[in-house]
């Protein structure tokens, strides 16, 4: 099958890259563009491990083709802090042991960063409701949900006034 | 997953040339159940058609006398931050937020989800109870028919070869019209209806029923009208006694499955439960208390 040349803004970067129609976003992300922050957990759209911001708003990486990124602005987990200079959610993940095996943790930071983006002072039902789309099976959701709240206050507090 | 070639056409004659050049055709726009559907070998195709780059399929407007037109592939996340479809149009908003979560909604579409003809959708209800007409075109032009005529069964709509749908109308409600869209899942969210239902209920001055509109979801083949309920609560006062009528005859006229997600006794009990609780829902909207 002939593959099809794509041309997208990921992690502010302009990237160009060669991948079949039928190549998931989230297969050309982690088999041909190396970036492999995103998970599969499902592989169906229910699980969020996937997450990635496509032109701002946070989709499922698993149920949008390769090919459609033409043109787009792509945000990964990778282009969300720095090793030495994590984003606030990263830190509060960490602080509130927000995570026990990793896996639907980069999933739940794209998320709740896409939300906060858009809502910088969400409260407890509206994080729940926001994060419905990402599963975690390890911790319960209780201490995401509370670094999802911390990042949101400090996230405040560093604004200028 | 099989492959397949990536067509996205610019406008809608381009996509109807692409529909009728002899090969088989899947439509793309969200993706949110297509993708999932040829990943997992349930359809298949030599091309599929993507929907996105056609404006006219995704944009929304309210017209001059206050109906609403939803391009079929606007995405459902566009439509309820719209302040002016929450305010005219709630009861699409009931059913928008709770197809799948966030990530879905950013990138499904109420088109996808009418095509898609789950007999469980949650869309269908809130539009049929809406009075919503479908407009669908092809190379030959543009018919319009009922969104409750365009089921045919589990997964099948009235789509013939080469057409696809392009636009959802929706009429404005009028004075003292309220509607109401909800289901019943085992958990919070993100989850499929064991039964739903969706109500257009209109009043006149002295508080009297004139009309009214009952549909369900998931107790048949297809998301179903249910006329008797309706008739049965036109003309009287718009009470507790009345709707119980209403739940009466939805409960009548539900013919559900026992499967995975409930039994059959459990679907006509809540078709009754959820009719009675969406008229609530939606005179609760009519004297502004939601």
């Amino acid at each position: 099958m002939r593959r099809t040349q794509v041309q997208a803004t990921i992690n502010g970067e302009r990237v160009e890259f060669l991948c079949e129609p039928r190549q998931s976003l989230l297969e050309v992300l982690r088999e041909e563009l190396n970036l492999t922050g995103a998970k599969e957990g499902c592989n169906n759209g229910n699980c969020g491990a996937c997450s990635v911001l496509l032109n701002g708003r946070v989709v499922n990486s698993c149920c949008v083709l390769g090919v459609e990124l033409e043109g787009a602005d792509l945000t990964t987990i990778e282009g969300i802090g720095q090793a030495g200079s994590l984003h606030p959610l990263q830190q509060t993940f960490l602080e509130e042991a927000a995570l026990q095996c990793g896996i639907c943790t980069p999933g739940f930071i794209v998320s709740a960063k896409a939300l906060l983006d858009k809502e910088p002072h969400p409260d407890e039902h509206r994080v729940r409701w926001w994060l419905a789309n990402n599963l975690c099976r390890c911790t319960g959701y209780d201490k995401i949900v509370r670094a999802v709240l911390k990042a949101a206050d400090q996230m405040e507090e560093v604004k200028p006034v | 997953m099989e492959n397949f070639d990536y067509v996205a056409p610019r406008s809608l004659a381009e996509a109807y040339a692409t529909l009728g050049n002899g090969r088989s055709s899947l439509m793309l726009a969200g993706g949110t159940d297509v993708i999932v559907q040829l990943r997992e070998g349930r359809k298949r195709c030599d091309q599929l058609i993507d929907l996105k780059h056609i404006p006219d399929l995704m944009t929304f407007q309210v017209n001059s006398d206050g109906s609403l037109e939803i391009g079929a592939a606007a995405p459902l996340a566009t439509l309820y931050e719209n302040a002016e479809i929450a305010r005219r149009f709630p009861a699409i908003v009931d059913a928008a937020t709770i197809i799948g979560g966030t990530q879905i909604q950013s990138r499904a579409s109420l088109g996808g989800n009418l095509c898609n003809a789950s007999p469980a959708a949650d869309s269908s209800p809130a539009l049929m109870a809406l009075g919503a007409r479908l407009v669908i075109g092809s190379s030959s032009g543009t018919r319009e028919i009922a969104v409750e005529d365009f089921f045919v069964g589990p997964g099948r709509s009235a789509l013939q070869p080469g057409e696809l749908l392009v636009k959802i109308v929706v009429p404005a409600l009028r004075e003292n019209a309220g509607a109401f869209y909800h289901r019943f899942i085992p958990r919070n969210e993100m989850d499929i209806a064991v039964a739903s239902a969706g109500v257009l209920l209109e009043l006149d001055g002295s508080g009297q029923i004139t009309r009214a509109r009952v549909a369900l979801g998931a107790v048949g083949p297809t998301p179903i009208m249910v006329p008797a309920a309706a008739q049965a609560v036109t003309g009287k006062a718009a009470n507790a006694d009345t709707f119980a009528l209403a739940g009466a005859a939805a409960a009548e006229a539900a013919t559900p499955i026992t499967d995975m997600r409930g039994s059959i006794a459990q679907r006509k009990h809540l078709a009754s439960v959820l009719t009675v609780r969406a008229f609530e829902g939606a005179l609760a909207r009519i004297k502004g208390d939601s």
